[in-house]
């Protein structure tokens, strides 16, 4: 099964994010971080970001070329530097840390 | 595709196991590993762990037919590439050839935010297409545990490992799982040995004296009987290999076959044929006592039958050698320049002892002899401890019995010390025991020799003198006096007076025979006295009896005379006798 692909950009005057979401099938934990993940593009990146969901589980290259290792895992390509995040997306905090969108103390 | 056949050992009854390939591992192990489970193979930093885990795939897909697949999660693949090359392994070519897949598994931890619960996946489906690829029927993990350091929540880690493991089980694939043992009381840095129950293996790289020493142990094998020793390894051009110290079936050939010690005499001290084929020899004495010299014989003695010989000299150079041996009528040289006499100089005090006995395999296995000579071998003790040369020459006596190779190996004693005593620890593995002494004796040293031991033969017990001539070394006769074996100029002198002794006691039998004639005729004189003495005396004393008979009758008719003419007296005296008549009265 091919990995869905949701392409949700607008020109906006913040950095654009360019995301990708590596998910293995349709797993619980898959689905639930597909779900986490664009509510928090709807909530912070409305209109400047750029979501792949990608499936690894029948492209076995694309895991290898990008690295992946632990699922889900998203990587955001843009804004620099690369940053990866790793599990559900249910940690709100620590997504929008990871996603510079706001810093640890807050 | 490549064809899955089955690398498994006829032997192994209980448990399947998958050949490894690396030499030594095997036979320690009855068949290799565990075949379709996870084995862990855990040591420190630059234990070998990598290169195990290579060799295991690389023997896998040449060898049996069984491809690989390797999981790097620290070296790159070119790294990887490199050092696999150090060992003579081609991993590009097998990789073309779709017999290897290699996969590096890089992240950094800087770049990772944990948001919530996660799992392996990535890597399984890495894993699950890379064995797809190559149809590979092992795998190995080089170092998983890395990922604690770069994944967030241990916990979540572990369980998903452990889901890793049980797959790679459920899957059928025999898998090396390599840990970074950094703590001696641990075997892994997170504890994931408990996840791998089958068979666990741990390297260690020590460097004692500034000789590394490598080291391998099967600290578990369930199911399965294995070596618990540590085994030494060497990772060198071609790879590693363990040197059992033992092999656990002692199953050579014995072959019935003898072959002379190229000394006749000595010969004859074992039943007449020499050596048996194959056997192992040790030989040991002092100082000067001759060892290189009954070597030599043999040596020379094989070479004339055309068989070929390798002679480790360890202690004088092969030259020292050839021209010592001249001196006693040996000749060498042709046989060297004829191809059948090897020489070579094996110092061991660079390389370790581990390094000398991969020689030695490697020297016998090109040139096939069918004699060794290994002199001395006391020389290794310098380098090494007594546990460890013992060892090797387990491995090494091992080696040549099951190439049917009869090895001499020569063994200084200290002077004063205990001949039989020291050499007791490796005398057990030889079949035949040779000891050359110096008996001295009369203020000058005498060779000798005796057969201690020789298994499955008859042997002479006596102590032999020989001596080193221009024409080779000779066995004298036995002389067995009653102060023991003697020697040299005691034997001679000691024959002298055997000699002497003999004249004497002839002497004196002579003499006493004479002397027993003269008291014979004393006798005899002396009897002719008495028998005269005894007549003369007989004749008085007949004389005298007579005499008395004549005096006796002329008394008793004296008497009767006298009697008659005193007839009244006579009854007067008997009426005074009776008492009544007299108190009558």
């Amino acid at each position: 099964m091919a990995g869905g692909m949701e392409r949700l950009g607008s020109r906006s005057r913040q950095a654009k994010y360019v995301l990708r979401l590596y998910v293995s099938g349709s797993t619980l934990k898959s689905e639930r971080a597909v779900e986490n993940i664009k509510r928090v593009c709807e909530e912070h990146l409305k209109g400047r970001y750029d979501l792949e969901v990608i499936d690894i589980y029948r492209q076995a290259n694309l895991a290898r070329d990008e690295q992946i290792v632990a699922v889900p895992t998203l990587i955001k390509r843009l804004p620099p530097p690369l940053q990866r995040l790793v599990g559900d997306m249910s940690n709100l905090r620590s997504v929008l840390f990871g996603l510079d969108l706001r810093t640890r103390e807050q | 595709m490549t064809q899955q056949k089955k690398a498994r050992r006829p032997s192994s009854k209980t448990l399947p196991k998958a050949l490894t390939g690396i030499q030594g591992l095997d036979e320690i192990t009855g068949g290799g590993l565990p075949s379709g489970r996870p084995t862990l193979v855990s040591g420190g930093a630059g234990a070998g762990k990598t290169m195990f885990g290579l060799e295991f795939l690389v023997r896998g897909a040449t060898q049996y037919g069984e491809p690989g697949v390797f999981m790097s999660f620290e070296e790159t693949i070119p790294d990887l590439t490199k050092n696999a090359a150090s060992l003579g392994f081609d991993l590009g070519r097998l990789v073309a050839e779709k017999k290897l897949f290699l996969d590096h598994v890089a992240i950094s931890r800087h770049e990772i935010e944990e948001t919530g619960e996660y799992d392996l996946d990535g890597l399984f489906i890495r894993i699950a297409d890379a064995v797809k690829r190559v149809g590979a029927r092992r795998v190995v993990l080089d170092t998983i545990e890395a990922l604690f350091g770069e994944l967030p929540n241990p916990g979540i880690l572990r369980a998903e490992i452990r889901r890793l493991f049980d797959w790679l089980k459920q899957q059928g694939l025999t898998t090396i799982i390599t840990a970074e043992r950094d703590r001696p009381d641990k075997l892994t840095r997170h504890g994931i040995e408990e996840f791998v129950s089958d068979c666990v293996i741990v390297l260690d790289h020590r460097i004692r004296e500034e000789i590394s020493t490598r080291r391998l142990r099967v600290v578990k094998y369930r199911g399965s009987t294995h070596g618990t020793n540590e085994y030494p390894f060497l990772i060198d051009e071609h790879g590693i290999s363990v040197l059992p110290i033992s092999s656990l079936g002692l199953d050579h050939a014995a072959p019935a076959a003898r072959m002379s010690t190229g000394i006749d005499r000595l010969d004859g001290m074992m039943g007449g044929k020499g050596f048996y084929r194959g056997s192992s020899i040790l030989m040991s004495g002092t100082s000067g006592t001759g060892k290189t010299s009954v070597a030599a014989h043999f040596v020379d003695a094989a070479c004339r039958r055309g068989e070929r010989c390798l002679y480790f000299a360890i202690e004088e150079s092969p030259r020292q050698v050839v021209r010592n041996m001249r001196s006693i009528g040996i000749d060498l040289e042709p046989w060297v320049r004829k191809g059948l006499l090897q020489f070579h100089a094996a110092r061991p005090t660079y390389g370790g002892i581990e390094e000398v006995l991969l020689l030695t395999h490697k020297h016998i296995s090109s040139f096939q002899p069918s004699v060794v000579v290994v002199d001395p071998i006391t020389t290794l003790l310098m380098v090494s401890t007594l546990n460890e040369v013992r060892s090797m020459l387990t491995r090494l006596v091992d080696f040549l019995k099951t190439q049917e190779i009869t090895a001499i190996f020569t063994s200084l004693t200290a002077a004063g010390g205990d001949l039989e005593a020291n050499e007791a620890d490796v005398s057990s593995l030889m079949d035949t025991w040779l000891l050359l002494k110096t008996i001295e004796v009369g203020g000058e040293r005498n060779r000798a020799l005796y057969v201690l031991k020789s298994r499955g033969m008859e042997h002479s017990n006596q102590i032999r003198e020989f001596v080193l001539t221009n024409d080779g070394l000779r066995l004298l006769d036995v002389y067995l006096g009653p102060e023991g074996v003697l020697t040299g100029a005691a034997r001679m002198s000691q024959e002298g007076r055997e000699k002497a002794a003999g004249t004497f006691r002839r002497q004196q039998l002579e003499g006493r025979g004479r002397e027993l004639d003269r008291k014979r005729q004393i006798f005899e004189a002396r009897m002719t006295m008495l028998r005269a003495e005894f007549e003369v005396e007989e004749e008085i004393i007949q004389q005298s009896i007579s005499e008395s008979k004549l005096l006796d009758a002329e008394l008793l008719q004296d008497r009767g005379q006298m009697v008659r003419s005193r007839e009244a007296d006579t009854s007067a005296y008997k009426k005074v006798g009776s008492a009544p008549a007299a108190r009558e009265r």
